[in-house]
């Protein structure tokens, strides 16, 4: 095991790269972290169109949700890969076609996590927040999404990690991301297949796990921002027939 | 200052309002009430346009408030709401609450808003406060809050939904005492609420509704002592003697 890391770790972390194409981890990196900070826009544009009261926009999007949701990324991807030629007429190339797979895959889960964020802002918050004269969209950046993004954080980061794990299946039109380059490894030296992967599971798991970890600390430091909900809640109601004094 | 012309609201089937003709002078203090459900607030919420009307006009100052192209944040910048349930922003600090739409509205600048919403927390007892979460302040002080917040926009109208609805008893009167002082200075008030003590004492005038009308309007020892309408009378024996009804 030792000698094969010592054989292979440079091709494992960068591919070919600087000779050929940058490959292995640094690519699943790369490609992970460009997924993530471009499908959480996307995610954030979605999600604020399926609870807008605009038919015309919360219609077609809702539609998008669905199908989307109701397909395996894998077919996501071979459209990507073959559809999306045939009608730009050029050829995209992986990490391209990768990567608007994973936008268009994980923003779409990414609005989901919003919507249920925005609707678990009690409906007071945009009240008062419009009340005061504060338009659409400062109510929402000011008002709603700060307290909505607390309890949205544990299903992104759950999205998160899915997406670096997505990755991985850049593999299947040929993207030299890092599980890629372990099949490499696998059938060059062919008799360490079990070693092989349990690096690669590893390295995975590393880059996940690290996620976690950063997301617990985020949370800390919002949750010390803001107190919990549950000691927020107004005194009960009193009956509101109160005799005169 | 006010002027409800003909005013029609329905909720799908239900007709929350009818046929309501009103006037609010500039400097009045009304108080409005009814049982629940006979659409005191709807109309209140038509006021800020945080309900639509489906026929009918309300101006305010001569200016069509539900007409289409009317710049809704700016109407709504110049009339203070408050709320039953308070809502406070809870990912900001008590000072922060009052100091969000000035800056963000206004451009104010921020020492500036800072000094301001002092100075308003101060008049509602809390500039102890300032720099409490809201989830610290009992529902009493959140209320007081609430209204800092809203008086920061130098409002020259203040809408009040039931806002001593959802207090402990005790603190009802801490609430009452700053509407009072509002009062004391000559600011117009639109009140919903069952508070008659409040409504005896400062009211100019009190409407009282039923089913989405608008059944008395008179002066508070007028509606008191003589009240006109049956449900009028009705009302007011029900919230002296809360069970004397019940057979």
């Amino acid at each position: 095991m030792i000698e094969l890391i010592h054989t292979y770790w440079l091709y494992f972390l960068v591919g070919q790269f600087p000779d050929g194409p940058l490959g292995g981890l640094a690519l699943t990196v790369l490609l992970a972290a460009l997924a993530l900070a471009l499908a959480l826009p996307v995610g954030l544009v979605l999600g604020l169109a399926r609870v807008s009261a605009l038919r015309a926009i919360r219609w077609p999007v809702s539609a998008l949700v669905h199908v989307v949701r109701g397909i395996p990324l894998l077919m996501v991807i071979f459209w990507a890969y073959f559809f999306l030629p045939s009608v730009t007429g050029h050829k995209t190339e992986q990490f391209s076609t990768m990567l608007i797979a994973l936008v268009v895959f994980d923003g779409v889960y990414l609005a989901e996590i919003v919507r249920a964020g925005i609707r678990g802002v009690p409906r007071g918050q945009f009240e008062a927040a419009r009340a005061l004269g504060l338009g659409y969209g400062r109510a929402m950046r000011r008002v709603v999404l700060p307290q909505a993004l607390r309890s949205m954080l544990p299903s992104l980061v759950n999205q998160f990690v899915a997406t670096i794990k997505e990755t991985s299946l850049g593999y299947i039109i040929g993207l030299t991301e890092v599980s890629f380059i372990a099949a490499q490894i696998n059938t060059q030296v062919f008799t360490h297949a079990t070693q092989v992967y349990l690096l690669l599971g590893l390295t995975y798991f590393i880059l996940c796990f690290g996620l976690s970890r950063l997301a617990v600390l985020a949370e800390r430091r919002l949750g010390r921002r803001v107190p919990p909900r549950s000691v927020r809640s107004p005194g009960s109601p009193t009956p509101t027939a109160t005799p005169t004094a | 200052m006010i002027q409800f012309n003909d005013v029609n609201k329905w909720y799908d089937d239900y007709h929350a309002l009818v046929d309501i003709t009103e006037t609010i002078s500039k400097g009045e203090v009304v108080v409005v009430c009814g049982p629940s459900g006979s659409g005191k607030s709807t109309l209140i919420r038509t006021i800020n346009r945080l309900e639509a009307i489906e026929s009918g006009t309300i101006t305010l100052d001569g200016q069509d408030i539900h007409r289409r192209d009317i710049d809704l944040n700016r109407l709504r910048s110049g009339i203070g709401f408050v709320f039953q349930q308070f809502n406070l922003f809870p990912h900001l600090t008590v000072l922060q609450n009052c100091t969000l739409a000035p800056v963000a509205l206004r451009g104010t600048r921020p020492a500036q808003a800072r000094e301001r919403a002092l100075a308003l927390l101060d008049r509602v007892g809390l500039a102890h406060k300032a720099q409490a979460w809201p989830s610290e302040l009992s529902g009493g002080q959140q209320q007081r809050v609430a209204i800092a917040r809203a008086l920061a926009m130098e409002p020259p109208l203040m809408l009040f939904d039931e806002p001593t609805s959802a207090l402990d008893p005790e603190m009802v009167g801490e609430v009452l005492l700053v509407m009072r002082d509002l009062v004391r200075d000559g600011m117009t008030l639109v009140v919903v609420t069952h508070e008659m003590g409040f409504a005896r004492d400062v009211a100019h005038r009190v409407l009282f509704m039923d089913q989405g009308r608008i059944l008395e309007r008179a002066e508070p020892h007028e509606f008191f002592n003589r009240p006109q309408h049956p449900r009028a009378r009705q009302f007011l024996s029900d919230i002296r003697t809360p069970f004397a009804q019940v057979s």
